[in-house]
């Protein structure tokens, strides 16, 4: 198990050193740079800046500077931000990614397997097709739109919940965000579970498990629910990834200084070591993610890691 | 069924733990109070500023920021006059070479110590040193040696700035420039505490260690989100300043922003949506502030290639072709002014000249742009064929679509629209390869012409239709030599006139500057350069 672990975070690292190489020379090559401006600016102060951003040395020095940097762990400042550095404004936008997605995920499954459960058992009833019909309509309607709607509702409207990110400092800024974020999520893990359990309820052993006499209550919680988790398990690396960088959109709307935002910035901006920092980052993240979920299912089903 | 029930139980209790959670979080929040409003200002900030040093900061955002926390020699009053800032008085030598600047006893940095004669010079040379890369060195190069030292020609401590003691400042100039003083309000020109540069370095600017000398001290900065201002106890004019904290929220997206004003959580915003605008003009009528802003909007031909080197009768069709009033009432419909001039009107000492055709009805433009272009040597069977770039917006693109179905209907023109991300718009226009004409706009950075006519001088970095007259440069030359504010604006009234008859570029519309400022806020006053002090401001208590 550990020899397996091991062995695919090794296999990472080639990964993410291609990844850093491709990033820094996709940043470049794009046109314009950190400091183009419709004022333009003349000549010798473009130099001097230039210069003090260490702009002015060719490419691949620019390249191993960085990387010695990252050796040390080090993603150098921030050229939009020039009060801050990349390692600063991710270690401050992180945990606050990870929280709203952590909660939107919390919803997302709870709400979910919930829903898919119940649609499954009652498959084909109106309520079946009521919850599908909402999951559709969760999974089609985007996030841009959702969001305003329940701001307008919630906070300009009914004044409950604070309209943006800033109008509080407590917890109750994440709700919004959260539900927003997680509702696609929600009709999708629905959507899942309801096809799995659907699948898994006809299948032979939970017949026998029925000719035993067992309640449903007890074949979905002691038989169905374990192998009809299997695909919404392997759904979670996706959609945690698609939460944390999807988070984009609810962040610009809701104004809050996560990731998603500091990665959008950073691209407009040509701010070069944001979003290298950024990528560097968000890559080393859905490595891991990928093996954990990799080693979670060699857990569940011991086949895989015989193989 | 009586056991499916128990399933369903599972899952309500599962929705309903969900549900108890988001209250608890909700109760839990103690901040959140959706109560009456605090005593606390909520401005909207359309972007990040770039930094707090006041040479490292480069937006207009950064700046609106900058004025709260740090004061210049100079600054505006409520109601837009010049008045002393931490200088209470100064005289300008008959030449207008030289300027003595006499400091108040009482102006002092936030940690008590006096702002001194000193720190000013400290953060002149500052501000033009090579090491400190500063985007606004250019501001004073009117100052002695000041272009030499930007060039790394010269040390710093050349700057023409001396301190002659404690109280007393001389500025030497190279040359008169008349907008000095109102140069000196531009936060590039603030001080900086000497001795907390040198302690902290680039950290000097974090809110624990920085010194302001302004209205307000930054007590905390949380990039992306929001900007936290307390009162500078130790500021000079502290007894006429009345609101106590200020909140600057960051809010890249204007519909965010706005809802956020609906909510009551913004008491001023940076700007208004332009989708939404006539609804926020019927719901808010009485709070909605528009005011003409230095800022023209316009469109630049490349002046380096064909179709338009040298071929004025084209440009000038172009330019007649285009229904400018039908343009801001109809597609940009907030409330901006049709441009027939380069400079916008509003600007200090100075009339602007308008394009020729001003004073004709659209009919007779058409009419006259018909013919120019005949002359140019174009027909039905033979249009021009001009590609026509804007950066990737919904404002711009609204806007090209008009200009280029104006210019099919009177002339026949086939425009091709190209949208580019702002950045590669940028480099394009900079490289003055591939474009033919191009979108564009001008802010200006203090209340004279000159920082509107200098920007198409040539050899200017920012003259993206590469404009190269010598009648024109010349003209700006012998303005820049006049001691006399009269004989100077005849120079640069004139060299307008030289430059529109050019037809350089195709002057669009005036901006305006769009707020919506809650009834609660006291003392709001509307001005050209948009300079809005919070400690001007006041909050009404019920």
């Amino acid at each position: 198990m550990l020899r397996y672990a091991l062995l695919r975070l090794l296999g990472a690292i080639p990964t993410l050193l291609l990844v850093i190489v491709l990033a820094f020379l996709m940043v470049h090559a794009a046109p314009g740079g950190p400091f183009d401006d419709e004022r333009v600016l003349p000549p010798d102060i473009e130099a001097n800046i230039a210069k003090a951003y260490q702009l002015d040395e060719p490419l691949a020095q620019q390249f191993l500077t960085y990387m010695a940097g990252l050796l040390r762990g080090d993603l150098g400042p921030s050229y939009r931000y020039r009060d801050h550095t990349v390692s600063e404004l991710i270690g401050s936008a992180f945990p606050l990614s990870l929280k709203l997605g952590a909660m939107a995920m919390l919803f997302a499954v709870v709400m979910g397997v919930g829903v898919g459960t119940i649609a499954a058992l009652r498959q084909n009833s109106l309520l079946d097709r009521i919850v599908m019909a909402f999951a559709m309509t969760g999974i089609s309607i985007p996030v841009f739109v959702i969001a305003p709607v329940l701001v307008l509702l919630f906070a300009v409207q009914l004044h409950w919940l604070p309209a943006g990110w800033s109008g509080s400092e407590g917890a109750a800024r994440f709700l919004l965000p959260a539900i927003s974020l997680a509702l696609p999520q929600i009709a999708y893990i629905a959507r899942l579970t309801r096809a799995s359990m659907i699948d898994v309820l006809a299948s032979d052993f939970v017949r026998t498990a029925r000719a035993q006499g067992l309640g449903t209550q007890a074949i979905v919680r002691y038989h169905a629910l374990k192998p009809a988790m299997l695909p919404v398990l392997s759904y979670m690396g996706p959609a945690i990834a698609a939460i944390l960088t999807g988070s984009v959109v609810v962040e610009e709307i809701f104004g809050i200084p996560g990731l998603g935002q500091f990665f959008v910035r950073g691209a407009l901006n040509r701010d070069y070591t944001l979003v290298l920092g950024i990528v560097i980052f968000y890559a080393t993240l859905v490595v891991l993610l990928n093996l954990i979920v990799d080693i979670l299912y060699s857990v569940i089903d011991p086949r895989i890691r015989r193989r | 069924m009586l056991r499916r029930m128990k399933v369903f139980r599972t899952v309500l209790l599962a929705t309903l733990l969900v549900a108890a959670i988001s209250l608890a979080v909700y109760l839990g929040d103690e901040s959140w109070d959706s109560g009456p409003p605090s005593s606390i200002l909520h401005r909207g900030l359309n972007t990040d500023p770039e930094s707090i040093d006041p040479h490292k900061a480069r937006s207009v955002q950064a700046a609106e920021v900058l004025r709260d926390i740090g004061e210049g020699l100079v600054a505006y009053s409520a109601t837009g006059e010049l008045v002393g800032g931490v200088a209470e008085s100064w005289s300008i030598s008959d030449d207008g070479l030289t300027y003595t600047f006499n400091f108040r006893p009482e102006a002092l940095w936030s940690n008590g110590d006096a702002v001194l004669a000193e720190h000013f010079a400290f953060s002149l040379r500052r501000l033009v040193d090579p090491a400190t890369a500063a985007f606004y060195a250019q501001a004073v190069a009117a100052i002695v040696n000041a272009d030499a030292i930007i060039a790394s020609e010269m040390a710093p401590s050349d700057l023409g700035v001396e301190a002659l003691d404690e109280s007393t400042l001389v500025i030497a100039l190279e040359r008169p420039t008349p907008y000095l003083l109102s140069l000196l309000t531009h936060p590039s020109t603030f001080p900086v505490h000497p001795g907390s540069v040198r302690e902290h370095g680039a950290a000097f600017t974090r809110p624990e260690n920085l010194l302001s000398n302004g209205a307000y001290i930054l007590k905390s900065w949380e990039p992306g989100s929001v900007l936290k201002l307390d009162r500078n106890k130790a500021y000079w004019n502290n007894a006429e300043t009345s609101i106590i904290a200020v909140n600057y929220h960051v809010l890249t997206q204007e519909m965010t922003e706005l809802n956020r004003y609906r909510a009551g959580e913004i008491d001023i915003t940076g700007s208004i949506p332009p989708d939404s605008f006539e609804q926020v003009r019927e719901q808010y009528r009485d709070e909605m502030h528009i005011a003409p802003y230095l800022g023209v909007y316009y469109y630049g031909y490349n002046l380096t290639k064909p179709p338009f080197a040298g071929n004025v009768a084209l440009r000038r069709a172009l330019s007649m072709a285009i229904d400018r009033e039908t343009l801001v009432e109809k597609v940009t419909g907030r409330g901006e002014a049709p441009a027939y001039s380069w400079v916008p009107p509003g600007v200090g000492n100075y009339d602007p000249r308008r394009l020729n055709f001003a004073d004709m009805t659209q009919e007779e433009r058409n009419t006259a742009a018909r013919r120019l272009y005949r002359d140019a040597g174009y027909s039905e069977e033979v249009p021009a064929q001009i590609e026509l770039r804007y950066n990737t917006s919904d404002t711009q693109q609204r806007i090209a679509l008009a200009i280029q179905s104006m210019w099919h209907n009177v002339l026949g023109v086939e425009t091709t629209l190209i949208n580019e991300e702002f950045q590669v718009l940028l480099a394009n226009m900079r490289e003055a390869e591939v474009t033919q004409v191009f979108r564009s706009s001008w802010i200006g950075d203090y209340n004279d012409a000159h920082t509107f006519l200098s920007v198409l001088k040539g050899g200017s970095p920012s003259n993206m239709p590469r404009f190269a007259n010598d009648e024109y440069d010349d003209l700006m030359r012998r303005a820049a030599e006049q001691v006399d504010p009269l004989a100077r604006r005849l120079y640069l009234e004139e060299a307008e006139r030289v430059l529109l008859g050019e037809h350089a570029v195709i002057p669009l519309y005036f901006y305006v500057s769009k707020h919506l400022v809650s009834p609660r806020v006291q003392g709001w006053g509307d001005n050209v350069l948009d300079y809005h002090y919070s400690q001007h401001l006041s909050l009404t208590t019920d």
